[in-house]
């Protein structure tokens, strides 16, 4: 059964302030979740008045901003600054994106930053995704196959067969997608995500795979697909513009037609 | 590492769950799936409704008086006038999954046209059933 409040030890208390330099030009707050595993407390959220005159357009570079200049025990994830790595996925202004993707200048007023949504906190904004990681190994994501690889050269695909994983492979699992889905939030002990479905439909339409009948055997379960009910939150939200909505349609569809 | 540090019992039985309905920003996609799921519930009162209207009207004339009563007061008709855009609501965005089941539909673009075009629809099936049924209720 859904629990839509969050439990005793994880509701939000307002936190501690921290002011902008004197002679601040363009100020803008901060609003930043934090919870700190070595101390007995619940979350709270701290906020930050940046001079975003002296500061990167992203919100990811006033993260950096803060850590470096402010406060050093804020923690989140991040790498590639370039919206490849998928480290800084978190909730930004109500929806989840990548912090180094993310322009400050979108978002309107106060920018609320949160860890992405209805995941275990290992420190403020950084979520556990060890279930996310499991669920992904669980669909097996390599190429199968009983055919012997071409001597000397690789598998080949036609440009039509591998036209189909446009849209596909760019996915670079950041979780934004299956952290915004209400039906992941109430099932994801058993519900795979629209990220982990996306990766599933990757490998079922590759034309080099030959696993397609097992790989929909293990799909065909009430909670493991078929706990997509089309909200759609999934392809509004992702940083990547994919569709996992429709690679979910598109794996119900095979599951139909095998019949 | 000892054992404590990686069972359940240790850190990680005390981590929070991230905020999740409290922080996340309500949009078209969301906000008319759980409105199909409330429609959907709803629905299901008046199906009882239906049933208790029906077997007034089966019991006989002073019974079928009292259920015409409770349906012409305001609150029968808020109730009546509710349930029929429920009723819309439920159908027109029962035909857009139908559209989705077969693969059609799943942009973006598509998805807030055509769930605009759901609500403008269910809303204009509940007036124009609301017309026509009060023009014939009252000249008959």
């Amino acid at each position: 059964m859904a629990e839509f409040r969050l439990p005793k030890n994880s509701t939000v208390k307002p936190g501690k302030h921290h002011d902008a330099p004197s002679g601040a030009k363009k100020s803008r707050r901060f609003k930043i979740y934090r919870w700190n595993p070595d101390l007995a407390e619940n979350p709270r959220t701290d906020t930050y008045d940046i001079d975003l005159a002296a500061c990167g357009p992203m919100v990811l570079d006033a993260l950096i901003k803060i850590k470096n200049e402010v406060d050093p025990t804020v923690t989140f994830r991040r790498s590639c600054r370039e919206g490849i790595c998928g480290s800084c996925a978190m909730n930004i202004d109500g929806t989840n994106t990548l912090a180094c993707t993310k322009p400050i200048e979108e978002v309107h007023g106060e920018v609320r930053i949160y860890p992405l949504p209805h995941m275990p906190v290992v420190k403020d904004l950084v979520p556990d995704l060890n279930q996310f990681y499991a669920q992904y190994a669980s669909i097996e994501p390599w190429l199968k196959s009983d055919t012997p690889a071409p001597a000397n050269s690789e598998r080949l695909q036609s440009p039509d067969d591998r036209a189909k994983l446009d849209g596909l492979y760019e996915c670079i699992l950041c979780a934004c997608c299956s952290t915004a889905c209400p039906s992941y939030w109430w099932n994801s002990d058993r519900y795979l995500g629209p990220a982990i479905l996306l990766q599933a439909y990757r490998w079922l339409v590759d034309s080099r795979d030959e696993a397609k009948g097992e790989r929909l055997d293990d799909l065909e379960d009430p909670f493991r697909l078929y706990r997509c009910h089309t909200i759609m939150n999934c392809t509004k939200t992702c940083p990547k513009g994919l569709n996992p909505a429709k690679a979910i349609a598109e794996i119900k569809k095979m599951m139909v037609l095998r019949r | 590492m000892d054992k404590a540090s990686t069972s359940k019992s240790g850190v990680h039985a005390r981590r929070p769950l991230s905020p999740h309905l409290q922080v996340y920003r309500p949009q078209l996609t969301s906000v008319l799936s759980i409105v199909h799921r409330m429609t959907g519930v709803f629905l299901a009162s008046a199906a009882a409704m239906l049933c208790c209207w029906l077997l007034t009207a089966a019991a006989g004339p002073d019974y079928y008086a009292w259920s015409m009563w409770f349906l012409t007061s305001w609150v029968g008709y808020a109730l009546l006038v509710i349930w029929s855009f429920c009723l819309f609501y439920h159908l027109c965005n029962g035909i857009r999954h139908l559209f989705w089941d077969i693969g059609i539909g799943f942009s973006l673009r598509a998805t807030y046209a055509s769930g605009a075009l759901m609500l403008g629809a269910a809303l204009g099936l509940t007036g124009v059933s609301w017309a026509v049924g009060l023009a014939v209720y009252f000249s008959g």
